[in-house]
């Protein structure tokens, strides 16, 4: 009974989607306050409608509701509670309407906190939030129900993917989707903007927080994702290039891009039609995102074959939102018109130049991940690109955009002069010369690559700290009332560029100076890694609640005494009959070791793998400091004073085009 | 003054689209050379593949042909598409899903003896679930050998 509940509140949820849809932007465009003011309650309605649908299938999962098809192949009765919630998302079914539903809940947030925008301008954007809406609830119902009865049903579920059971599978998917659909809101700003002709600086200034939300979530998520492959997959990567990993950045990439471009919007008027083509393209990626790696074509391009209806829905979806909003584009866009101008060299140009080298690096990625898949499609071969494609590819487009990073915020707009500019950086740029040239060295050993990667840390850093003492020196006022007096927004930048140049100098060493052995181990033998011993303690069998393991033990003692032990686990998962590795790690600031048992081999002995990873943790700590900066952005004052201030911007703006 | 400006506009619209150039070919340079092929044991047999470059290869692992070196790392075992078959040698611990009789993909080069000395091996993270390269390398073997039946799609 409650899977038919969610089953109707979904095909409801369609229902007001449509309305959602269409009352309002025809309303908009025919100035009917009264279809306009429909959006709010459709949006909210909607909202409680995906909720319940939501609900219905989490107790599914609870009660172990194994008549439902979605549910047996997903979970299973001995698969811990937490886990059979977090299964709701565990497939392609439930992955979708988890899309519906933070969709949704983005609605529902715009249609609460637009009071100062513009009646007709908050219409459309609640709308095509309803179009797209209607797109995902119109391919559940059709050919992805999550509700399906299965008849009869199975005893017990197939279980969740071993892979899956971990805590990251509780918060990285809904945080990763927070910020694919996210990017759902700067979409419709920019439909909105293109349909009523307004695209302006108060438009830029309503979308930012939307859109920097969005990004903060994004980069969280991915965190998130990365993260979990470290200490999940065992063999101590932390990226892969793999398409799903890919699949995310795309967007991150060109949301990255956006929210600087919006920056320039807001503040200088100029980059209009780009901006709004970023918008198109970052929520273009995040649905071509999803699907890469919902639909199964990546396990197989004729995965499509054995259901072609899905295959063609999503191919019609795509067409019609990418294809939709670009003809729209090239109709509207021309009648945007151009912004204030700016000179050669100024901020404009740097961030001009830094969202044409992430536009092209999500262009790289996007070629890296699309054409094999192409190909095999076609039937043309069987090819793959792997790491060696991707880091030829980004090392040079991020070293200029890196550099000019350590630039962009210190040129003035409109107009800032070289030499100046030069007499500025000249400090950060000594600093960083030779802590690039000097600092391996002491580390034990110099490459190109390790120069390379600490001087553009190091450049950042440096040009972040000359910026700050720049900023509060001079006046007369206490320290920290001097700190309050600038922009939150403006500190917010400051940390999320601080937060690149930490994780930069995460990569650099963890990619210089990481070590690994894989040897055979019997009790009581010792390894030897990066000055620490190793001494292995044994095997002994334990059992979890759906899965037996072998749990292995290696004291570390660096001359003589013990600094830790790591465990290790090799599960047999005994649903699926499958094996798993749980790495055993002791994370650290200045390094984690890291230890994860192989296979076991004659005589009680065990192949086992050790990795010394130096300042690895700082790849993560640095994404944190860039979702900090995004957060103290959007709590800057004038997005919360923003009526008034969008007047006083107004007229400032149009004073300094005069 | 005005036809300076226009002028150093042009300029700059060339430079960037110089360096947009630069960037398009240096990225399908970088995919052309990482580009990575892939066969099946019978077209290694037949020598169709490179001699001196890397490429993957996918089939299925031979019922007890995996044999371990002294040092318990280094291993040794038989890749089939059922019609031909290729003797792969890797030193390192392999994935937690290998097993004999299942699908597997090795990437690495083909030595002078015809033994494929491999440098990563992949099996994917699902009981039956088939690496899409191995499940290719079967289908292709099974239609060279049912040359008179047309193989269901």
């Amino acid at each position: 009974m409650i899977p038919e509940i969610g089953h109707f509140s979904l095909i409801l949820a369609l229902l007001v989607a449509l309305a959602l849809g269409t009352f309002p932007i025809i309303g908009a465009a025919s100035g009917n306050a009264v279809w306009m003011g429909l959006a709010r309650p459709l949006a909210r309605t909607q909202f409680l409608l995906i909720a319940i649908a939501f609900a219905c299938l989490a107790y599914a999962f609870a009660s172990m509701d194994y008549s439902v098809a979605y549910v047996a192949t997903n979970s299973n009765s001995k698969l811990p509670i937490q886990f059979r919630i977090a299964a709701v998302w565990g497939g392609h079914e439930g992955s979708l309407l988890l899309w519906a539903m933070i969709l949704s809940i983005w609605t529902v947030a715009v249609s609460i906190f637009s009071k100062h925008l513009p009646d007709d301008m908050r219409a459309r954007i609640l709308g095509v939030m309803g179009l797209i809406s209607v797109g995902f609830l119109l391919f559940m119902l059709m050919v992805s129900n999550p509700f399906e009865r299965l008849i009869p049903a199975a005893l017990d579920g197939r279980d969740l993917n071993p892979l899956l059971q971990d805590p990251g599978m509780i918060f990285h998917p809904p945080m990763l989707y927070m910020g694919y659909v996210g990017f759902s809101v700067a979409f419709a700003f920019a439909i909105a903007a293109l349909l009523g002709g307004q695209l302006d600086a108060a438009w830029a200034r309503w979308s930012r927080p939307w859109t920097t939300m969005a990004w903060v979530f994004l980069t969280l998520g991915i965190m998130g994702g990365s993260n979990w492959a470290y200490y999940e997959l065992g063999w101590g990567g932390w990226w892969f290039w793999d398409a799903v990993e890919n699949a995310s950045f795309m967007p991150w990439l060109v949301g990255t891009a956006l929210i600087h471009s919006l920056a320039v919007t807001e503040k200088r008027g100029s980059f209009k039609a780009w901006t709004v083509l970023l918008a198109i393209c970052a929520f273009s990626l995040s649905l071509l995102g999803t699907f890469l790696v919902r639909s199964g074509v990546l396990t197989s391009v004729h995965a499509f074959a054995t259901d072609p209806r899905r295959g063609l829905f999503i191919l019609v979806f795509l067409v019609v939102v990418i294809g939709g909003s670009l003809a729209l584009f090239a109709w509207r866009a021309p009648t945007v018109g151009r912004g204030g101008k700016f000179a050669v060299v100024s901020r404009e140009s740097f961030l001009l130049a830094n969202n044409v080298l992430l536009a092209v690096a999500a262009f790289s990625v996007l070629l890296g991940t699309l054409y094999p898949l192409f190909l095999d499609a076609l039937s043309f071969g069987k090819i793959s690109v792997g790491p060696p494609y991707f880091d030829t590819v980004f090392v040079p487009l991020m070293t200029p955009a890196l550099f000019l990073m350590g630039i962009g915020p210190i040129a003035r707009w409109k107009n800032s002069s070289l030499p100046e500019l030069a007499m500025r950086l000249r400090w950060a740029f000594g600093v960083s010369v030779a802590t690039a040239l000097i600092l391996p060295v002491l580390l034990g050993h110099w490459t190109p690559m390790i120069g390379l990667g600490l001087f553009l840390a190091f450049w950042i850093f440096a040009n972040s700290v000359n910026l700050v003492y720049q900023r509060l020196r001079g006046t007369e006022q206490p320290l920290f009332s001097r700190i309050t007096s600038i922009p939150r927004s403006w500190w917010g930048m400051v940390i999320a560029h601080l937060g690149i140049a930490v994780f930069a100098l995460g990569v650099t060493i963890v990619k210089g100076f990481e070590s690994e052995i894989a040897v055979r181990m019997l009790p009581g033998e010792v390894a030897h890694l990066a000055g620490y011993d190793f001494t292995f303690k044994g095997v002994e069998e334990i059992q979890g609640p759906n899965y037996t393991a072998s749990r292995g033990q290696l004291l570390v003692t660096k001359n003589g005494a013990v600094r830790t032990t790591l465990s290790s686990e090799k599960r047999l998962y005994t649903v699926q009959n499958m094996p798993m590795t749980e790495a055993g790690i002791s994370p650290a600031i200045i390094h984690d070791l890291y230890a994860s048992l192989g296979e076991p081999l004659e005589d009680g002995a065990w192949s086992v793998r050790i990795y010394y990873k130096p300042m690895v943790e700082w790849i993560w700590f640095g994404c944190l400091m860039m979702g900090l900066g995004g957060l103290l952005a959007i709590s800057d004052r004038r997005y919360r004073m923003r009526k008034r201030l969008a007047k006083e911007a107004d007229l400032k703006l149009n004073e300094a085009l005069v | 003054m005005v036809f300076k400006a226009r002028h150093k506009r042009f300029v700059l619209i060339g430079i960037g689209l110089a360096l947009v150039g630069l960037a398009a070919m240096l990225i399908l340079n970088a995919f052309q050379s990482n580009m990575v092929f892939f066969y099946t044991p019978s077209q290694v047999e037949k020598g169709e593949v490179p001699k001196d470059t890397g490429f993957r290869i996918g089939g299925l692992v031979v019922e007890r042909s995996l044999k371990r070196g002294d040092d318990g790392l280094s291993v040794s075992f038989m890749i089939t598409d059922t019609a031909k078959t290729v003797s792969v040698i890797y030193k390192g611990v392999l994935p937690d899903l290998f097993k004999e009789g299942k699908g597997v993909v090795a990437q690495g080069k083909l030595g002078v003896d015809g033994i494929f000395n491999a440098s990563e091996v992949l099996a994917k993270h699902d009981e039956n679930y088939m690496p899409p390269e191995a499940a290719e390398a079967l289908k292709r073997a099974q239609a060279q050998s049912q040359t008179l039946v047309i193989p269901a799609k």
